[in-house]
């Protein structure tokens, strides 16, 4: 081959250079470094540690739980909404983790904030429903630009323990279903046991039987026992781990139920908001009993180690359009990355019974 | 093997663009994916699983075929260094590609996590559940992939370079097919 002349020789650089910084363009526009700025995972987790605090080798939310484990009962009625396994008459191994709100694992249980339950359903084939619920039926935010303010506007002030008025005040006048969870919370009881909540999907789901009809649902798991609520008054009395405790020792009397009943959405149901809750009549169907054997500390229980990751579903059951699950499923697995590489840390639960033990 | 034809064989033409399209789309994604804390994270995480591991499978089907139709010789006049270069970005191809699948899935098997091609569709674990272990391969499945990028783009570079400066037929042995320069020697194509 002749040797290129210099006009050339320069367009061909020139070519070459342009290939390869559109290649390396096209993945800083896929990371997000250039562009329009997003809201990333981390976003997410600095606005959690700046509210609550950052306690490392923890989940960055609902750091306090206790595992559990048991069965599910599947009566073969969920198959009507529903092709998943799960729903297939039978009984099913279930690994679950109670927990309050909050990014402090060592934090008392009496505040009013969120009772949760988290819950990882095994089928024999080998797929897995994970759920991670909470005790409202709605919840304060609707989307992920809304939880970072939320949780940047209402961080405790260290000196009063209470967020700061103004920033508050400027927060809610521009998130009413915020201020409506509020209010909710502020007028609704607590439940003075996790054996005695209802526990809410908070997003809702599509659901597709064997017909291949596809439905919008939210379930929710109902107690076998009625709801006795804490005295809100008198909150900063109880025990650090009073619920937990609690839970310890009717655990040790015998087990508790609940009935997952499954929400169709009416015409008009908004299945792209958690803070809108279904109202008015409903088709409910009881897909089967949670029975709950065992609680045990997080040192000792199968449910430290896992992300209870609500994008996590089997067959029959696929996301809704609401935008809080795919952020859900990020900001938990960059949670969960995060306090592997931490490695783990003690339990308040667990503290408690090491203390009793060396007695 | 060196393979006397000047040209890769046309299967293995195949499976390069075939292939290079895939990672490189696999790449964006990745990198999109672990960026978005929105909807767009579980469509982007529904497609990656399932193009990593056809993926995998294209690259385990392609190796013996790479290794027994082999590459045509790099051009006489190719330095030393060169050369080697050459040579070892194609080994840590071939390895990134091998390995960068594997790591997701052990990854994803050490997070306790139900791995997943469509729904209803699992593979078995390939590692213990161990959050010891996730936490080392987490890290290194974004290592792997920064570097499986740095080397595609040295590798386009390098490429266009041999076809728009050199022009030894390097680039054409992997696109349209060289020239028949030797075709009046019979021996070229036995």
């Amino acid at each position: 081959m002749p040797p290129l002349s210099r006009p050339r020789l320069a367009a061909a650089v020139i070519l070459i250079g342009a290939v390869s910084a559109a290649l390396i363009g096209g993945f800083a526009w896929a990371a997000g470094w250039i562009g329009a700025p997003r809201i990333t995972s981390n976003d997410a987790i600095a606005a959690l540690e700046y509210n609550g605090g950052r306690y490392p080798g923890y989940r960055r939310a609902h750091a306090k739980g206790m595992c559990f484990t048991g069965w599910f009962d599947a009566n073969g009625a969920g198959g009507a909404l529903s092709m998943a396994s799960v729903f297939r008459p039978g009984r099913y191994p279930v690994i679950g983790r109670f927990s309050v709100a909050g990014a402090n694992p060592m934090a008392g249980d009496g505040r009013n904030v969120f009772h949760a339950m988290a819950l990882l359903l095994r089928t024999p084939d080998g797929q897995q429903w994970r759920m991670a619920m909470d005790h409202t039926p709605f919840f304060p935010v609707g989307d992920v630009p809304a939880f970072l303010a939320f949780q940047y506007a209402s961080r405790p002030v260290p000196a009063t323990g209470v967020p700061d008025p103004a920033a508050m005040k400027s927060y809610l006048a521009e998130h009413p279903e915020t201020k409506r969870f509020l209010d909710y919370m502020a007028s609704a009881p607590l439940p003075d046991s996790f054996a005695k909540a209802i526990y809410y999907s908070i997003n809702a789901f599509r659901f597709t039987n064997a017909q291949g009809v596809t439905r919008s649902v939210r379930w929710q798991m109902e107690p076998e026992i009625p709801l006795t609520a804490l005295d809100k008054s008198r909150l900063a009395d109880l025990p650090r781990d009073a619920l937990f405790r609690e839970m310890i020792d009717r655990t040790a009397r015998g087990p508790s139920h609940w009935h997952m009943l499954l929400v169709v959405a009416n015409p008009g149901d908004r299945t792209d908001n958690a803070t809108i809750a279904w109202t008015g009549t409903h088709q409910r169907t009881d897909a089967g009993t949670l029975t709950l054997e065992r609680v045990m500390p997080e040192e000792t229980g199968a449910c430290r180690d896992l992300n209870f990751d609500p994008t996590i579903v089997p067959r029959g059951i696929a996301l809704s359009d609401d935008p809080l699950l795919g952020a859900r499923a990020k900001v938990y697995s960059t949670s969960f990355t995060h306090r592997a590489t931490e490695g783990p840390h003690p339990s308040a639960v667990g503290e408690d019974l090491h203390v009793e033990e060396s007695r | 093997m060196r393979q006397v034809s000047p040209s890769f064989h046309p299967v293995l033409r195949l499976f390069h663009w075939v292939m290079a399209i895939m990672v490189i789309a696999m790449i964006f994604i990745g990198v999109g994916m672990v960026s978005a804390a929105g909807p767009l994270f579980p469509r982007l995480l529904a497609i990656h699983r399932p193009l990593g591991i056809a993926i995998l499978v294209m690259v385990l089907i392609r190796l013996p075929l790479r290794l027994s139709l082999g590459a045509p010789a790099l051009p006489a006049d190719l330095s030393p260094v060169q050369a080697f270069a050459a040579r070892l970005s194609h080994v840590l191809l071939y390895a990134a590609m091998v390995c960068q699948p594997l790591i997701g899935w052990a990854m994803l098997s050490a997070g306790g996590y139900p791995v997943q091609l469509w729904p209803g569709v699992l593979l078995p674990p390939i590692l213990p559940h161990d959050l010891h272990l996730y936490a080392t391969l987490r890290p290194l499945h974004g290592l792997v992939a920064r570097l499986l990028f740095a080397l595609i783009v040295l590798h386009v570079a390098a490429a266009l370079s041999h076809g728009l400066i050199r022009r030894d037929g390097v680039l054409r042995s992997m696109t349209i097919g060289q020239r028949s320069r030797r075709a009046d020697t019979p021996s070229a194509r036995a």
